[in-house]
């Protein structure tokens, strides 16, 4: 049984919000009004709650965050986890949306200003739990443009599937996150060469793929309600060598849409 | 205002292209189809009171609470990474805070 708030005068007022506040800051002692069943104050069950807070959060930072305490070692990520935490105490009693931030907090970090890279990495592991607790759809078929007559085709418009992200780094990011997540080694990875990455759950898992930066304006035109066929020229003129077929496989394997229709009604004219 | 420079036939060769290679897939992921869904399990357990082998919510004993909590993961492959050694006594506040 955790310590309780049990029958407290008013003088004590120990309310939750001044409870919670305790919780993470180890100085402060076990205050007045808290007892354990007893009747006692009771300092030291007080730290073993306040511990279990901890640990808690930052084993969740640690399952969120894999590739990231892979890059700093163990030891290093659970020093800068408890400062996190210290600071950053959950919004949602949803543990699997803790760590919103913590991207931030590295590149912040000073002693990590050689590895600026890492505030991405985090980001990317932070869309990667985003996607696997998103809504679930079924993914557009794979054959489902074959159903559209061909002079059609570049005036389809699409629904995005919930789970689904974009990112761009200017870092190699998504190398980095990969190699970490199996637990590779990062030869031959150029830190400084910008990546950007599709996240998305096709098969109930969640694939993170490396795309070209035209991929990335190709698929966000389709995401913001874009014919196919605008997404196509936007993509085009940002990279002439831009591989629509390419571009159109990896979004019907990466199940990035759950509908498609042919735009009847003229979204305006967004080219311009 | 972007030039349109994707025709109509271009674009319906390159679906073409990709629904061949699309049809491949298919039939590969096919085959693992019997994968099970197993959403929202991953972090199961990771409460303020389950926080692992060793700990929970019973407060029964109190040096029960400290160390063995924590995962054991493969070393850091960037030791150069680590915070420097002289900050790791500031970077660990709660270890006065453990019982004795």
């Amino acid at each position: 049984m955790p310590a309780r708030l049990s029958e407290l005068s008013d003088e004590y007022n120990v309310t939750q919000d001044t409870f919670s506040s305790l919780l993470l800051d180890p100085e402060i002692p076990c205050p007045k009004g808290l007892v354990s069943p007893s009747g006692k104050a009771d300092a030291k069950r007080f730290s073993v709650y306040r511990n279990n807070v901890v640990v808690g959060l930052t084993g969740a930072l640690a399952d969120i965050f894999p590739a990231i305490q892979r890059l700093l070692g163990e030891e290093a990520f659970m020093s800068l986890a408890r400062l996190f935490v210290a600071d950053n105490p959950p919004t949602s009693p949803l543990m699997f949306k803790y760590g919103a931030g913590f991207a931030e907090f590295l590149e912040a970090f000073e002693p990590l200003a050689n590895y600026p890279y890492l505030g991405d990495v985090a980001r990317i592991e932070r869309l990667w739990l985003d996607c696997f607790h998103e809504a679930d759809a079924p993914p557009l078929a794979l054959d489902a443009l074959a159903a559209f007559p061909p002079e059609n085709l570049g005036d389809i418009v699409f629904e995005k599937h919930p789970a689904v992200r974009l990112f761009s780094s200017q870092f190699a990011a998504v190398s980095i996150f990969s190699a970490n997540r199996q637990s590779a080694a990062m030869d031959g990875i150029d830190p400084a060469a910008g990546e950007d990455c599709l996240i998305s759950r096709p098969d109930a898992q969640v694939d993170v793929r490396q795309i070209p930066q035209a991929a990335t304006l190709f698929f966000q035109t389709l995401f913001d309600g874009h014919t196919l066929g605008e997404a196509a020229n936007a993509a085009s003129n940002l990279d002439a060598e831009f591989d629509i077929s390419m571009a159109i496989s990896t979004m019907l394997e990466a199940g990035i849409f759950s509908s498609c229709k042919i735009n009847n009604e003229d979204l305006g004219e967004t080219g311009q | 205002m972007s030039k349109k420079i994707v025709g109509a036939s271009a674009l319906a060769g390159a679906v073409a292209m990709a629904l061949s290679g699309a049809t491949l897939v298919a039939s590969t992921t096919g085959a693992s189809a019997a994968k099970e869904k197993c959403y929202g399990v991953s972090l199961a357990g990771k409460n303020d009171c389950a926080a692992g082998p060793g700990t929970s919510c019973a407060g029964t004993s109190t040096v029960d609470y400290q160390g063995n909590a924590w995962k054991s993961v493969e070393a850091g492959t960037c030791v150069s990474m680590a915070v420097p050694g002289d900050r790791k006594g500031s970077l660990e506040p709660l270890t006065r805070d453990l019982p004795a």
